[in-house]
């Protein structure tokens, strides 16, 4: 049998998910019902057999985009998913969340999705957590090992992480800490996209142009993202685009632009 | 794994400052690979603050880098030539981050060294290089950087580049290609540099692109260390990674250490074709024609072409860890999926990595040295030679929480050979010419395990003393396993601390089931805390032919559990509440057994 790179690269994760699976009794994975984690998502009902079995977590923001949230519950029917749902309700509550309240971007996704996060891994005890993070997306994902470890604030460490050589991971862990699993780390956009075309995974429609000459590229909040321009209607069309292009991916993630190492900061503190 | 057609993983490694970021940089700008406008931002930023553009920075993207000045951690960009797709790992130079270092190298397939020329080699040029022979890298560049610095001489280079061919030939890597480049100024990348015409090899690029694709593995022997074992949708599958050779439905299995064989039934697969064989690299679910009690750490094989099975052998490591290697101490073993608690037998040599001299009389191994030592394991491993099979040829060592040293295996006593590992697994087919149903009609019941969990002071010896009683009366062959005749002999020489305990119950588990295979009633009664731990021993009770032995998990509960580490029972047999008597309890035992086993 000829393997390509996406045979590698499907090989890698599959191999990396059922490691985490087999070393970690409570696990959970993050789904943003973006490209990548569903993609992840496809990738875990193939090295299970058709199955997920692990709860996927949803950190709902209240600000994602309505269908977003449709596309979420249809794949949960058809799939037999099992969805938990987290939210950090006392933020919202108050309502000091950007654009209305006093937050920066920053300080919103901190709040919304960092700490939501934290949230839902202290209330289901998960010491891991499958993330569908990209090696190629921003320079400080490019850090990232496979299996990364957070400390009990959820801190990131990057500038003394474990070796990881050999599919050896940290699977060894001290109590009150987790673990970051992270198995497309080696995927590019483009090698997503290709992917979803060969496998036919289904996605939301966002990602298309809708005749507008506009759609989403990487989705997040509907007040930090942006759309670009692009006539891309099919997956197969975003595959050639994405061939011609060295526009930056996140470009359209307006909080990663507030200051020169927004995201770093962002991250080390316990972002996706 | 390195099985993708068409590109090559490249580790770029060498002294601290001696230029790897500057010519990553500038194989990225010759080969239009840089993102738009970041070549433009980064010039900006460079003049907002008054400093010269390096291409450096192209590299040095996170905050911290710019400040100190060094790249501290393995990333991984892409570029294309016209031949194939680099994926370039940057390998830090400075010396306390050798383990991001090594993180980055055994994912590549070759190496690019990089020697300042005007500086000559230094320790890291020299540790790094020892680290690629211990990693596995055998394609390696050499480039002698800041030719500019020297003056583009000739002698120079020569003076280097021999040096460091000696170098490597001492530690056995006969060194292919040198070249003379100045990164900053793009002499030799791309394209000959004019101020290097007296140079006739290859630039850069072109070295590159002269290396062959990765080597295949799949006309190694077959190994198939199994990942987990799966029960879905009624098939039992066996899933995980071909680490080398092909696996076809139809091939008999010889599993290790268990010595237990099986036919593959079935290749099993989600949204994809039907196969009916595979190779190294692929990920694989297998479903076998016999239910054989196979568990993750367990690794598949040819009987004809098998590894060693070994509690001793030798290895060449590194060490990373926080706290020197030391001889005596215990460590966790990680080999494939295979763990197994080991220590270091002996040091034989240890060698200080920045010279590659061994150090005389050394009795510990420091951070980012290396040595070649014997290592003893608890549990025989599968194990091949790095030689023969890299995959099954390499370990980890794990201090603690942390993954702390890496090796490679380069001798294992002929005692553990491969010939003598068949041999013994044949004991395993028809061991015993009575068949069981004899037994059953010989003695009027069969077999079965009855095991009794709760916390301790929940009543488990009572009930075992009274059920062992009742049943003798009834005429039913009974005995009991605690803890009063399991520690003393059996498991004289375990602790009782977390891996000891493990290796305790894995004993009690296959003691029980050969009592039940033997036809008696075998009550185990030990705390078992975990649910894992009384998972395995059910699991145990699975056999090859016919419906497996009874197991009869039995939780006594009391109102202490949930407050304790007791992890009680989600599917028990039978639950026995604090306020149920001791008659109560054994009736109810014994009615649900007797029915099982007449």
């Amino acid at each position: 049998m000829q393997h390509d790179h996406l045979d590698a690269l499907e090989s890698e994760s599959i191999f990396i998910m059922r490691e985490a699976f087999a070393k970690f009794d409570n696990m959970a994975m993050l789904w943003s019902i973006g490209k990548d984690s569903t993609a992840l998502l496809w990738l875990a009902r193939k090295a299970f057999f058709g199955h997920v079995p692990f709860p996927l977590v949803h950190i709902d923001t209240s600000y994602k985009i309505p269908s977003m949230i449709e596309y979420r519950d249809r794949l949960v029917r058809e799939w037999n998913l099992q969805l938990v749902v987290g939210m950090n309700k006392a933020v919202l509550e108050a309502g000091n969340t950007y654009p209305n309240g006093r937050a920066t971007r920053v300080e919103c996704c901190g709040m919304l999705k960092k700490d939501g996060l934290q949230q839902v891994i202290e209330h289901y005890g998960y010491t891991g957590i499958i993330v569908g993070v990209r090696r190629d997306e921003d320079p400080t994902r490019a850090k990232e090992r496979y299996f990364s470890p957070r400390n009990a604030n959820m801190e990131w460490n990057a500038s003394d992480q474990p070796p990881e050589f050999w599919n050896q991971f940290k699977t060894d862990f001290a109590p009150g800490t987790h673990i970051r699993i992270h198995p497309l780390l080696h995927w590019t956009e483009l090698n997503v996209w290709e992917y979803i075309e060969r496998e036919k995974i289904p996605v939301i429609p966002l990602y298309f142009d809708d005749g507008t000459g506009h759609r989403y590229r990487s989705l997040g909040c509907a007040p930090c993202t942006g759309s670009i321009q692009s006539t891309a209607k099919t997956v197969a069309e975003i595959v050639s685009e994405l061939k011609g292009t060295n526009v930056p991916e996140r470009a359209g993630r307006a909080q990663d632009q507030e200051s020169e190492d927004a995201f770093e900061k962002l991250r080390r503190d316990g972002y996706m | 794994m390195a099985y993708a057609r068409n590109q090559l993983k490249l580790v770029v490694v060498g002294h601290v400052d001696h230029g790897k970021s500057t010519l990553i940089g500038r194989l990225f700008y010759d080969t239009g690979s840089l993102p738009a406008g970041k070549y433009e931002q980064l010039v900006a930023i460079a003049q907002r603050r008054g400093v010269p553009f390096e291409f450096a920075n192209l590299m040095d993207a996170l905050q911290a880098e710019r400040d100190q000045n060094i790249t501290i951690d393995t990333s991984q960009i892409w570029f294309r030539t016209q031949k194939r797709e680099y994926v370039i790992i940057d390998a830090p130079g400075h010396k306390e981050f050798v383990k991001n270092m090594v993180t980055g190298a055994a994912r590549a397939d070759a190496a690019l060294i990089i020697i300042d020329a005007s500086e000559g080699v230094q320790e890291q040029t020299r540790r790094h290089g020892y680290l690629l022979r211990l990693i596995g890298v055998r394609q390696v560049v050499i480039v002698v950087n800041k030719m500019d610095l020297v003056d583009y001489s000739q002698n120079v280079f020569d003076t280097v580049s021999s040096e460091y061919r000696e170098f490597l030939k001492s530690i056995g890597v006969e060194a292919q290609i040198f070249i003379p480049v100045s990164a900053r100024v793009g002499d030799n990348i791309a394209s000959r540099g004019e101020n290097l015409n007296w140079f006739n090899g290859p630039a850069v690029l072109e070295a590159l692109d002269s290396i062959p694709d990765a080597a295949e593995i799949k006309n190694q022997p077959l190994r198939f260390p199994i990942q987990d074992v799966y029960r879905f949708d009624h098939r039992r599958i066996l899933a995980g990674r071909i680490e080398a050779g092909t696996l076809r439905t139809g091939d008999q299995l010889l599993f290790l250490p268990s010595g237990r064989t099986s036919v593959v039934r079935s290749i099993e697969s989600w949204n994809s074709p039907q196969v009916e064989s595979r190779t190294a690299g692929d990920p694989v679910g297998v479903t076998l024609s016999d239910q054989l009690f196979v568990e993750r750490g367990a690794v598949a094989v040819h009987a004809d072409d098998a590894p060693s099975l070994a509690t001793e052998f030798t290895a060449r490591i590194f060490w990373l860890g926080r706290t020197p290697l030391a001889a005596g101490k215990r460590y966790k073993l990680k080999l494939v999926t295979q763990e197994v608690e080991c220590e270091i037998k002996t040091l034989e040599e240890v060698i200080d990595a920045s010279t590659v001299q061994t150090i005389p009389g050394a009795d510990s191994v420091r951070t980012n040295d290396a040595a070649k030592v014997i290592i003893h394991t608890r549990r025989p491993v599968a194990i091949d030679l790095f030689e023969r099979v890299p995959t099954l040829g390499r370990l980890v060592l794990v201090d603690g929480f942390d993954v702390a040293g890496g090796g490679i295996v380069v001798d294992v006593p002929e005692r553990f050979a491969a010939a003598n590992v068949v041999a013994e697994a044949g004991v395993n087919a028809d061991v015993s010419q009575v068949a069981r149903g004899e037994r059953h009609l010989r003695h009027g019941h069969r077999g079965a395990v009855v095991w009794l969990t709760g916390v301790p002071g929940s009543g488990k010896t009572t009930l075992a003393k009274s059920l062992e009683r009742h049943l003798f009366e009834r005429h039913i062959q009974v005995f009991v396993l605690d803890g009063e005749n399991i520690r003393p002999g059996l498991s004289a020489d375990l602790g009782v601390s977390g891996s000891d305990r493990e290796e305790n119950m894995r004993r009690v588990s296959e003691v029980a089931r050969l009592f039940a295979e033997s036809g008696s009633v075998c009550i185990v009664s030990f705390t078992s805390p975990t649910r894992a731990e009384r998972e395995r021993a059910r699991r145990v009770m699975d056999i090859e032919d016919g419906p497996g032995i009874p197991f009869l998990e039995t939780y006594l509960s009391t109102a202490n559990d949930s407050s304790s580490q007791y992890e009680p029972p989600e599917h028990p047999e039978v639950t026995l509440g604090e306020q149920v008597g001791l008659d109560e309890r054994v009736s109810r035992v014994l009615e649900l057994l007797m029915r099982q086993i007449r």
